[in-house]
């Protein structure tokens, strides 16, 4: 591997750990941070995905749309206290590494503990990215979560 | 210790006993007499059944189905079961048959109305096994069901009983249905949501008008709907099905029910940063923002805006479900529309703003009356009637459920 695309991974693996800490660590507001102003951001299972159905679990397509999930979240809508903790494997960068935008696709999995101390493997899956320079920091302007499972448990309250 | 009672409190809809969503011999009792009786189960949209062959396996009540096009043009169902051991005869969600299925087991074939057509060494091998001579495969298959479409959607039934879809819903619930599925439909999307409840919590839930602006707070933090917004609730002579809707008249903001009330609903200073979320188009050109409807025993057919469902209820036990959600646009929508349809599918759906709660209240209800076997919810707004109002505080529909309900078990 080239020091360039070394350097991109060791990136791209910091950013992934950065916005699990931000997700486990119940900093939902620093979440609307890791992408770009233009993003788009979806939950969808590899079902949906694969017979190319758009519609998402959760479906952003303005950071706006992400700020105002994190406020539905803290003022309004109700689910029993519940944290995740997220594994994110390593990613692999997809296509050209220098210049303009890079593809990368990182395998997760992400366990719910509820408060009775209950813990599942809530889900599993692929983050597919298209990631950004942005301000000196690297963004997401696209993050599609491809769930293996299309069967979510009772409800999916915080993102993924 | 007292004997343990399965009794229903005389006289009155406004009582259920909380057994009814604990009992084993209940929840056996009625996937026959509900989900295998005299009801149209909702299966599936006849565009997933489009071609001869295409088909989908689902359920009526536990009973694993085929649903399937004819070469006929006609749709037919029957159990997904394999009349020589029972293995399932379709292991796809969805698929493509010329002909006929055939158990993966043993080989045994059906032709598309569920016929047993072939048998693997039906006359032995070197003139030595098979089966009797005197075997009739006519005499054998998986049951079949009686089909019925309605507006692209598709209802089965195991019962000769079960009257015509149009008599089974009523007019004013058919002129509902066709309101909101009056066009060919597109899937744009699928996803399965697990309740850990029994599922007549979840039906009585969609039902329930009285909860929608308490429970959930995004829809009185956005003004999406109210309870002092015009609005109401059609239940079905039966009681059996219903459906409620809101009308889009603004009233005055600064009305004082909730506040009067001090209801969480009011929440000051919330705003959406990107207000797009609840841009709707009046699509069916009658202000009626909302409208949820139901259809006895396992059906939602859902008009949030313009986000469009429909849910399936699967029983899973007394204590689970499965909720299907299949979600829905028009075939000849336009690119802003179909846009409008994704970014609104946020309201619904296990992460919906305004249907995340739907998911977990009904477990708070299961848990909550996990010792209460013999005492009973209570549900009496509006009275103890089971007719239409043009309000939505009222339980109506939720007593015209029990209404339905009772009467199928009793019979």
């Amino acid at each position: 591997m080239n020091p360039g695309a070394e350097r991109l991974l060791a990136r791209v693996t910091q950013l992934n750990a950065d916005y699990a800490r931000a997700i486990d660590d119940d900093r939902l507001e620093d979440w609307p941070g890791f992408f770009a102003e233009k993003c788009v951001y979806k939950i969808t299972s590899a079902d949906n995905h694969r017979r190319g159905l758009q519609v998402g679990v959760i479906y952003a397509d303005t950071i706006g749309m992400l700020r105002d999930r994190v406020a539905a979240l803290r003022e309004a809508n109700v689910y029993e206290r519940q944290t995740y903790r997220h594994l994110i494997g390593l990613p692999a960068l997809i296509g050209p590494v220098e210049g303009g935008e890079v593809r990368a696709e990182t395998p997760f999995l992400v366990v719910r503990i509820m408060r009775d101390g209950t813990m599942d493997i809530f889900a599993t899956g692929r983050y597919l990215d298209a990631l950004v320079e942005d301000g000196g920091a690297l963004r997401f302007r696209e993050r599609i979560v491809v769930c293996d499972s299309g069967r979510f448990d009772t409800l999916l309250a915080i993102p993924l | 210790m007292g004997e343990i009672t399965r009794a229903w409190p005389a006289d009155t809809l406004a009582r259920v006993p909380f057994w009814v969503y604990q009992d084993e011999a209940n929840y056996t009792a009625e996937l026959r007499r509900i989900f295998e009786g005299p009801v149209w189960s909702y299966v599936c949209l006849e565009s997933d059944v489009a071609k001869p062959g295409e088909f989908r396996t689902t359920f009526v009540g536990e009973m694993p189905v085929i649903v399937v096009r004819g070469q006929d043009g006609g749709v037919h169902a029957f159990e997904n079961r394999c009349a020589h051991r029972g293995a399932l005869i379709a292991l796809d969600d969805a698929g493509s048959v010329k002909n006929a299925f055939q158990c993966v087991y043993h080989a045994w074939s059906y032709d598309l109305r569920g016929n047993l057509i072939g048998i693997a060494f039906e006359k032995g091998s070197n003139g030595r096994g098979g089966m009797p001579s005197d075997f009739c495969k006519a005499d054998h298959g998986p049951r079949k069901l009686r089909t019925t479409t309605l507006c692209g959607l598709v209802f089965a039934t195991l019962s000769p009983a079960t009257p015509p879809i149009e008599d089974y819903l009523g007019a004013e619930i058919l002129g509902r249905v066709r309101r909101v599925m009056g066009k060919p439909v597109q899937v744009l999307g699928r996803f399965t949501q697990a309740l850990p409840n029994n599922w007549k919590l979840y039906i009585e839930n969609v039902k329930d008008t009285y909860h929608a602006s308490l429970l959930h707070a995004f829809f009185g933090t956005f003004r999406i709907t109210r309870l002092t917004q015009g609005g109401g609730v059609l239940v079905s002579p039966d009681g059996a099905h219903h459906a409620s809707y809101t009308i889009g008249v603004p009233e005055d903001a600064k009305s004082a029910a909730y506040r009067e009330q001090g209801i969480r609903s009011e929440l000051d200073g919330f705003r959406l940063a990107d207000a797009r979320l609840l841009d709707s188009v009046d699509e069916f050109n009658d202000r009626i923002q909302l409208q949820i409807l139901t259809v006895f025993p396992n059906l939602v057919i859902q008009q949030v805006q313009n986000s469009l469902a429909v849910r399936q209820v699967l029983p899973r036990g007394p204590d689970a479900m499965d909720l299907h959600w299949t979600y829905i646009g028009f075939a000849d929508d336009t690119a802003d529309m179909r846009q409008r349809r994704l970014r609104q599918a946020n309201l619904v759906g296990p992460a919906g703003y305004v249907s995340m709660e739907d998911g977990c209240v009904g477990g708070f209800v299961q848990r909550g009356a996990a010792a209460a076997s013999d005492e009973v919810s209570v549900i009496n707004m509006g009275g103890e009637g089971t007719e239409s109002m043009d309000t939505r505080a009222t339980e109506a529909s939720v007593r015209g459920f029990w209404k339905a309900y009772r009467r199928y078990m009793d019979s």
